[in-house]
């Protein structure tokens, strides 16, 4: 036996290093028959290596507190190759997002929250989250103006709270205004806090996907069909089919992060908004105030209700709603293959529902973008309420028994 | 022994959390930053809006036309609480600016909705979002709208009128912060 052979057996004796790698890696059965939309998982681990290692070398270049937005300045004029690093970790964050969305969507469509797979759906319902206040909070980090009276609508919507309200928001500003204080604790929990919850949140979500096994678009149940060994017959080691597939998909990524990361990294103004490029100033609201992106549709689900408390609550609840779905819905097919018409409308019309509120949340109010609004969020909770409803009277196809 | 055990752990919960919790709060030296404010208002001319800031936040100071002070009942049935009743108003019943002058109108500019600043649209002309609008404050976060003494319009998220900091008027020079003449 070689010396390394020898050192390998000694600490596999010791620490489960080969069974895992077999049991979750190279041996790990997965669906023999996927399309793109499974992609979109593996892309969001890689966004999430890329947020941590480009937020570890930024930390080393940021000053938080009111120093904030001159030490935002020093690295990207000052410091050698700062501008890439800090566009990596803003384009990071949309890119997370947009493969998050999709992720989700592949979800809907495909059924992947259905029985067993709950828990995987309810795990990564809270990355989301998560990742809303990660995001949340790194976007006040660079104390411009859209940091500042960003933030001072998202907490503001905790004074629509009754009775604790006023004292709660001055309990997570620490000051009277949008101050270094604040900067300084939103930078302890972007850069510590959320990140362990959002890495623990990860692996349980991975743990409870291997315990149950992936999906796949036909809602196939793998499972019923499997060799001596109780591997599933249409299923295929993950080392080196998924790996490759997932290779060439990191690819295409990559070169789309790339381009957006070095040509446009504002994306437009919707990626990082123009007006944060002034520093912030409690005096001065600017003309139009937009949240970036992924935040938009539920913004205009705020602005469309008129009533503080209950806009903060209809927001709250265009969200929580997500967990609930694997509940919702009582079809006896997982995929939208083989669903019914009804759910194929529901479907599209949340879709359409969700992107126009997502554009209605960048641009400024009108009388008649008020009303689309509303239209809008009637859409996108129908969608949800009343899918009890079309899932369980549609007549759905026949489930092939292979995939 | 499982159960007093147990106890005595669940109780010193409460004693571990404090710290952390407690530190939070604002700290003195952030409570101790916000001394009231002096500002000439010798040169605001009628129908002008000025802007101060008070512990950092915007004070809208406007001198009204005698005109504007006649209108200010015409869109009474359009406000929410032309009464200010649903507020701590300081300076309640004192004048229709709701300021203690009754030509100048003293506000703090943070939308009552999610604190954003308002701006000012003093001309009675149709606008995007009012096709009657009698001049006032607009707030470009959510749409809120306030008349031209800071009284909330019905029908917008903003759930209060603006707020009234205390203050004084001493010949040409309002203070901002306190209610009398401290010297």
């Amino acid at each position: 036996m070689s010396t390394i052979t020898k050192v390998f057996d000694w600490v596999n004796h010791r620490l489960p290093i080969q069974n895992t790698y077999e049991r979750h890696l190279s041996k790990h059965p997965v669906p023999k028959k996927v399309n793109f939309w499974y992609l979109f998982g593996a892309l969001a681990a890689v966004v999430l290596v890329i947020q941590i290692v480009s937020g570890i070398w930024l930390i080393m270049l940021y000053t938080p507190g009111e120093a904030a937005f001159a030490s935002i300045e020093y690295m990207m004029r000052d410091v050698d190759y700062g501008w890439v690093i800090r566009y990596m970790h803003t384009t990071g964050a949309s890119m997370f997002f947009a493969v998050v969305y999709l992720h989700m969507f592949r979800g809907l469509l495909y059924g992947s929250y259905q029985k067993p797979r709950e828990l995987v759906w309810i795990f990564g319902c809270t990355i989301y989250l998560a990742m809303m206040a990660e995001g949340f909070l790194g976007y006040v980090l660079p104390y411009g103006q859209m940091s500042y009276w960003g933030a001072q609508v998202i907490i503001s919507l905790f004074g629509a709270l009754p009775y604790i309200g006023e004292s709660l928001e001055l309990w997570i500003r620490g000051d009277y205004y949008i101050s270094g204080i604040t900067v300084n604790r939103f930078f302890a929990l972007h850069v510590v806090a959320l990140p362990l919850v959002l890495i623990a949140l990860v692996f349980l979500h991975l743990v409870a996907l291997h315990e149950v096994g992936a999906g796949n678009p036909e809602g196939v149940d793998i499972e019923a069909h499997t060799d001596q060994d109780g591997v599933p017959l249409d299923s295929v080691p993950f080392f080196p089919y998924k790996v490759l597939n997932a290779l060439v998909g990191i690819g295409v990524f990559m070169t789309v992060f790339a381009i957006i990361m070095f040509f446009f990294p504002e994306g437009g103004g919707y990626f990082i908004e123009y007006a944060n490029y002034e520093e912030a100033n409690p005096l001065v609201t600017p003309d139009h105030i937009a949240p970036v992106w992924y935040y938009s549709p539920y913004y205009s689900i705020l602005r469309a209700v008129p009533d503080k408390l209950g806009g903060f609550a209809a927001m709250g609840a265009a969200v929580a709603v997500f967990f609930v779905v694997p509940w919702l819905d009582r079809s006896n097919v997982a995929s939208i293959r083989y669903k019914g018409i009804l759910s194929k409308i529901a479907l599209v019309m949340f879709g359409i529902s969700f992107i126009t509120l997502g554009y209605l949340g960048t641009v400024s109010v009108t009388e008649h973008r008020k009303t689309m609004s509303i239209i809008c969020t009637v859409i996108y909770f129908s969608y949800f309420l009343l899918m009890p409803i079309y899932t369980s009277i549609e007549k759905t196809k026949p489930v092939p028994d292979r995939l | 022994m499982i159960g007093l055990t147990s106890a005595f752990g669940a109780a010193g919960v409460p004693f571990a959390a404090t710290p952390f919790i407690a530190s939070w709060n604002p700290s003195a030296s952030a409570k101790a930053v916000g001394a009231p404010v002096k500002v000439d208002i010798t040169k605001l001319a009628p129908g002008q809006q000025i802007q101060v800031g008070w512990r950092k936040q915007p004070i809208f100071v406007i001198r009204h036309s005698a005109e504007a002070i006649k209108n200010l009942d015409s869109s009474l049935s359009k406000l929410a609480d032309p009464n200010s009743d649903a507020i701590d108003e300081p300076y309640k019943n004192q004048n229709p600016t709701r300021s203690k002058s009754s030509e100048y109108s003293v506000l703090v500019g943070v939308c009552t909705h999610l604190g954003c600043s308002p701006k000012f649209f003093p001309e009675v002309e149709p606008k995007s979002w009012d096709a009657s609008w009698t001049g006032g404050y607009f707030c470009p976060c959510h749409g809120s709208t306030f008349d031209l003494v800071g009284r909330v319009f019905k029908g917008v998220p903003a759930p209060t009128n603006l707020k009234v900091p205390p203050h004084n008027f001493k010949g040409n020079i309002l203070t901002i912060g306190e209610d009398e003449e401290m010297s």
